[in-house]
């Protein structure tokens, strides 16, 4: 092992002067804010931040364009859920918090809808398969936004109410259509 | 007599309730002043019908769940010894309190008040007696937990104190030679002369490398950071650990009562306690030029306030350094102590006991 020491000059030793250093840059710091925190209080000087905090619930950071928040089931023009009830989410979540109650559909075209589409984000990894899996882009995970803390783990349970509403944050870049745009166009070969 | 005993109580009710009243404010003034310190906010949502008062109302929120919570003491344990530990430890440091002398002698009504709950001849010896009581509280509350960890850190917080206590008293013989005297009261008036008729001749011009040695003294007294290794809650276990609710509330306010007691210490003794420069009983003046007569009234009142602040200012100081230094190790603390401060302080009594007879002569 090798030891690697920095030899004290003599200043350095007696503590005194390093620690007087020391206090200058905290008693910096501390009239520097508070003459903003002052200063914000009686109305002036808004736009200089006296500190570093984000009051979480009021206040967030604007989170990245590709950034993975809470699903969202994306809405057939008509504002029915686009999700045919295929399971490939269900089955692809490896913590397996999506749940999904399949019933056929009056329209023979769309064969399946959910009755019930359960996300369980106390459970949720934040993984983003569920969207890649999604033949029809029913679920995406751009609404840009954190859970918010529930009382019971039931609150925690999203139900398919809840995820319609979701609205995408504007500008995401993971949508690959815009919502109620009809069925996505893909290519089967990639071409 | 009666009036004698009101007027004393009287005393103690104002000293206590200016005490208490800081010290729950100081608990409040940590977070905030740390979080200031360090670009943050500190504890605002604590709320009382949407109302916040910049986090005013956490130590009142503080004591509630503290008080509600259930007082454990170790099934092994000493129960007597282990409830008397967290009263002993506030007991001590509202004891100081006595001694320290908040503002000039008050004439109302024919009578000289004494500003000084106990005007004791013993004075400074009687504050550093209790600051050597307060070692009974740390050890006992360590030896009744039945938990050897408890018992070890007390065993560390009473070498530290110990350690600290030879140079914080050798420190204090620096000012009894510049004062003669060792009454708080007498110290503190002797602090309204002047040196070369225009710098007040306080403590901390008399004295300056005694101040030094003593604020850090008192600092470890204190068992705050950077020589908190008696708690040191994050790493290695402190004497508190076995304790909950009210008696672990016991220690955290004496601790803070404690910083009060260091920061009305050092007013008197170097900050020349009640004196404001430039005011004394005839008024206003500056020396050789001209005086402004104020009411004597309003001259103790200022003199109160002018405590009240500089009490207030070290109280700041003291957060300050807490949240500026990073701990010692224990074996730099005891180096500090015994090869750093004692022989410094040795050498400052030896160097005021020259300095000042050869003024004399």
């Amino acid at each position: 092992m090798k030891i690697v020491g920095h030899k004290l000059s003599f200043l350095e030793n007696i503590y005194l002067f390093e620690i007087v250093r020391g206090l200058v840059i905290t008693t910096r710091h501390f009239f520097y804010n508070m003459f903003f925190h002052i200063a914000h209080l009686l109305g002036y000087q808004q736009d200089v931040e006296a500190a570093v905090t984000i009051q979480y619930p009021e206040q967030t950071i604007p989170v990245s364009k590709r950034w993975r928040g809470v699903h969202r089931i994306n809405t057939r023009p008509d504002g029915s859920p686009r999700c045919v009830a295929c399971m490939l989410c269900e089955t692809v979540c490896p913590v397996q918090c999506i749940h999904i109650v399949a019933e056929e559909h009056p329209d023979p075209a769309i064969e399946k809808y959910p009755v019930s589409f359960e996300v369980d984000v106390t459970r949720c990894c934040w993984c983003g398969m569920c969207e890649e899996a999604c033949p029809v882009d029913a679920i995406y995970m751009d609404s840009g936004k954190i859970p918010k803390a529930g009382y019971s783990r039931q609150d925690l349970v999203y139900d398919k109410e809840t995820l319609t509403k979701e609205v995408p944050l504007p500008g995401y870049q993971r949508s690959l259509n815009p919502p109620g745009a009809g069925a996505p166009k893909v290519n089967p070969m990639g071409l | 007599m009666f009036i004698d005993v009101a007027i004393t109580l009287l005393k103690i009710a104002f000293v206590f309730g200016l005490v208490l009243n800081i010290a729950g404010i100081l608990g409040w003034a940590e977070r905030k002043q740390s979080a200031v310190m360090q670009d943050r906010i500190g504890a605002n949502r604590a709320d009382i019908l949407g109302l916040r008062l910049f986090g005013l109302f956490h130590p009142i929120a503080d004591i509630v769940k503290v008080i509600t919570k259930e007082d454990w003491i170790p099934p092994g344990g000493d129960k007597f010894l282990h409830t008397l530990a967290p009263f002993l430890a506030l007991f001590t440091a509202l004891a100081v309190f006595a001694v320290i002398p908040f503002g000039d002698t008050l004439h109302i009504a024919g009578r000289d008040i004494p500003l000084v709950i106990a005007d004791l001849n013993v004075g400074i010896l009687f504050v550093i007696a209790f600051g050597s009581l307060g070692i009974y509280s740390v050890v006992l509350a360590g030896w009744s937990s039945d938990n050897k960890y408890s018992l070890l850190g007390s065993m560390r917080a009473a070498a530290q104190v110990i350690s600290y206590e030879l140079a914080l008293a050798l420190s204090v013989v620096g000012v009894i030679m510049a004062y003669g005297s060792v009454e708080l009261d007498d110290i503190a008036r002797a602090q309204g002369q002047y040196v070369l008729g225009i710098i007040p001749y306080w403590g901390v011009i008399a004295q300056p490398l005694g101040f030094l040695i003593f604020f850090a003294a008192a600092m470890a007294e204190t068992k705050r950071t950077p020589f908190d290794l008696p708690e040191c809650e994050s790493e290695i276990i402190g004497y508190f650990t076995e304790y909950s609710g009210f008696k672990f509330l016991a220690f955290w306010m004496g601790e803070f009562i404690e910083v009060i007691a260091v920061a009305g210490v050092v007013t008197t003794l170097y900050f020349g306690g009640w004196q404001v420069p430039f005011i004394d009983s005839q008024g206003f003046f500056v020396p050789g030029l001209f005086t402004i007569p104020l009411p004597h009234l309003l001259v103790v009142v200022i003199q109160v306030t002018a405590f009240i602040l500089k009490v207030c200012f070290f109280c700041w100081f003291m957060l300050l350094v807490r949240w500026t230094l990073p701990r010692f190790r224990y074996d730099q603390l005891m180096g500090f102590g015994w090869k750093f401060l004692l022989p410094l302080a040795f050498l400052n009594v030896i160097l005021s006991g020259v300095i000042f007879m050869s003024f004399e002569g």
